[in-house]
């Protein structure tokens, strides 16, 4: 083959590729009702002024929900460890202000979202080899031994008493933090939504389409040749990536962080949330993460052992009912309903 | 005797005291999770149960230590019978995923009813006076509960192992971990094999937590914790493998007892480190199939 085969045999795969991202781009226009949870949490801005850190703290739940979604809803790793990545985030901005001074919101974010893709692209690399149980436990694992290592070099981290009263720089040098956070709510909205729209390109992509066919079929991807690795270390370190930017904004939001960011209830925690709501549809982070949120609000004031039978029992009642989530449940109900409608 | 040999003996006597508690308490995890690949993250919750159970007897009906842990034993055993029947049995052709949900949904819900009725604080256990204080072997004194624990230890290791290997109920069950497909085909009805081994190794899971009340204080939260030690048990050594669990259970007790001793600090990070280099060289485990 000479150089202007070559050359013509590249160009028809390239435009092939062109045309697939653009046929899925049309197929996944948005549309109108998309707007409907931005639309509702800007209206909560306004309707519940006094609850804004409560606000934040739910849309930080369903980014870091979000980012499970990318590998759990769409590629189809199951892991146990995803409070790692959340960890490292919150740590990393932590750390940037207890130790170093560093206060500015905006790059510990970048700097919270680098670390934290550093870390899982050198896990993933390891662990994705392997599926099952070996995985649940190599992930598992992950997020103790980090949770050890800062129980090890307290001195640093603070250890289980962590990092209190931490205090951030006014965002864009302008914005000061109020202490109702009123900022802040919306800082991390901004966030959320550049994000989401990231998250919204990379699954309607050609990429997106194979990480769901090896959800699918692992066997057929690799049949047909597709990089099955190196896709899932790509998605898993974009994933962590997202993880450590909701640590972070946890971190600011809170003020303080401490080793219980890695705790295993943390993963299991945000699980529950995107099964709650629904795995590989994007909006289930949505609705899992603030149905979840705001059960727990006001159930565990009411009584905490009462929540967690609670949960107990929507999981076991999601797994045996309804195991696409709430908006499958929803999807199954208006389907039905433009059925009977229908011819 | 010099300080190091003293150590390095204290150090191997609790960890294998230690291993034992995990080799009883996982072992039934590993043959069930072999026979159907089910991932049951309640395993740890009926062994918190049989804890309690143990609890109960000891301090309020007046019975005496042993005979409670087996009453606990055989009452798990019978009440797992229609957790497995019911639920289960619905998902064993499910997702992993999905298994881990139904599992952990059901951890948390006992939790979550320990606790209403016991409360969070830890409750322990009145021992006979027989497995109180020392018992002396002669060189050197060591205390008689971690002793109990040991010969219990070895003496089911020898049942389980004559019966896994010189029955007709074990070579079945070995048959059906291997080709569970095949098995059926000639005629063994793998389901009531795995019902049956589920209630035993519920039951063997009860007998480990009513043993952990002494080692380590029981609270609900039991459930979740020691829960990670067993699965990583299980992955160490393999699904489905008794010789795979025993080791397993020994390399991580000593290694686990040894870590705490001689670096305090660090004693957390040992069983992990062990567990991470092992699976990442033999993902199935030292005697799992790959």
């Amino acid at each position: 083959m000479d150089a202007s085969e070559t050359q013509a045999v590249l160009s028809a795969r390239s435009a092939a590729r062109a045309r697939a991202a653009d046929y899925l781009a049309r197929r996944h226009r948005f549309r109108w009702p998309e707007c409907l949870p931005w639309l509702l949490a800007i209206a909560a801005f306004f309707l519940l002024p006094d609850r804004m850190t409560f606000g934040a703290q739910v849309l930080i739940m369903v980014m870091f929900a979000l980012s499970l979604d990318l590998i759990l809803g769409y590629a189809g790793i199951v892991t146990l460890g995803h409070a790692a990545f959340f960890g490292v985030g919150a740590y990393t901005v932590g750390l940037l202000i207890a130790r170093l001074g560093y206060t500015e919101p905006i790059s510990s974010l970048c700097a919270a979202a680098m670390v934290a893709a550093l870390i899982g692209f050198g896990t993933g690399w390891f662990l994705l080899r392997y599926r099952g149980l070996t995985l649940l436990m190599l992930t598992l694992a992950t997020a103790i031994m980090l949770q050890e290592t800062g129980n090890l070099r307290s001195d640093i981290s603070g250890g289980y008493d962590g990092l209190p009263g931490l205090t951030i720089a006014p965002l864009f040098g302008i914005f000061q933090y109020d202490l109702y956070g009123h900022v802040n709510y919306l800082y991390v909205l901004g966030v959320l939504g550049l994000i989401f729209f990231f998250v919204r390109r990379i699954v309607y992509s050609p990429f997106g389409q194979a990480l769901t066919g090896i959800r699918e079929n692992v066997r057929r991807m690799h049949a047909i040749g597709s990089p099955v690795h190196r896709r899932l270390v790509t998605v898993y370190t974009i994933a962590a990536a997202i993880a450590g930017v909701a640590g972070a904004l946890f971190t600011q939001t809170n003020a303080y962080v401490t080793l219980a960011v890695f705790d295993f209830d943390v993963s299991a925690k945000v699980m529950v949330m995107l099964i709650l709501g629904g795995t590989g549809r994007l909006y289930g982070a949505f609705a899992g993460a603030v149905v979840y949120m705001v059960l727990e609000d006001y159930f565990s004031k009411m009584s905490p052992t009462f929540w967690q039978f609670g949960i107990g029992l929507l999981l076991v009642l999601t797994v045996l009912f309804a195991p696409r989530g709430i908006l499958g449940l929803i999807e199954g109900a208006s389907g039905r309903a433009a059925r009977r409608a229908g011819p | 005797m010099p300080h190091i040999v003293s150590i390095a003996v204290s150090i191997l006597f609790d960890g294998l005291a230690y291993a034992m508690f995990l080799f009883i308490t996982s072992v039934g995890l590993s043959v069930t999770m072999g026979l159907m690949n089910f991932v049951n993250l309640a395993h740890g919750a009926f062994a918190m149960a049989g804890g309690y159970i143990v609890v109960t007897l000891t301090r309020s009906s007046g019975v005496d230590f042993v005979p409670a842990l087996i009453i606990a034993a055989v009452t798990v055993g019978a009440a797992s019978v229609p957790f497995e029947r019911y639920l289960y049995r619905r998902l064993y052709k499910a997702t992993d995923l999905e298994q881990v949900l139904l599992t952990i949904g059901l951890a948390f819900m006992a939790i979550a009813v320990f606790t209403y009725f016991y409360g969070p604080i830890p409750k322990s256990v009145p021992l006979p006076r027989w497995l109180q204080g020392d018992v002396n072997l002669g060189f050197r004194a060591f205390p008689s509960y971690r002793a109990f624990l040991i010969v219990l230890g070895a003496a089911l290791i020898a049942v389980l192992w004559y019966a896994f290997e010189r029955t007709n109920i074990g070579a079945k069950i070995r048959a059906a971990v291997d080709n569970r497909r095949m098995a059926e085909s000639v005629g063994i009805n793998v389901d009531r094999l795995f019902t049956l081994t589920f209630a035993l190794g519920s039951a063997l899971a009860a007998l480990g937590g009513g043993l952990a009340i002494q080692l380590f204080g029981l609270t609900p939260s039991f459930a979740v914790i020691y829960l990670v030690l067993f699965l990583i048990v299980v992955a160490v050594g393999g699904l489905g493998s008794l010789k795979g669990t025993l080791l397993a259970a020994l390399i991580l007790g000593v290694f686990d007892t040894a870590g705490k001793y001689l670096l305090a600090d660090a004693g957390g990070f040992f069983i992990y480190a062990v567990t991470v280099l092992v699976l990442l060289v033999k993902p199935a485990g030292f005697y799992g199939r790959e």
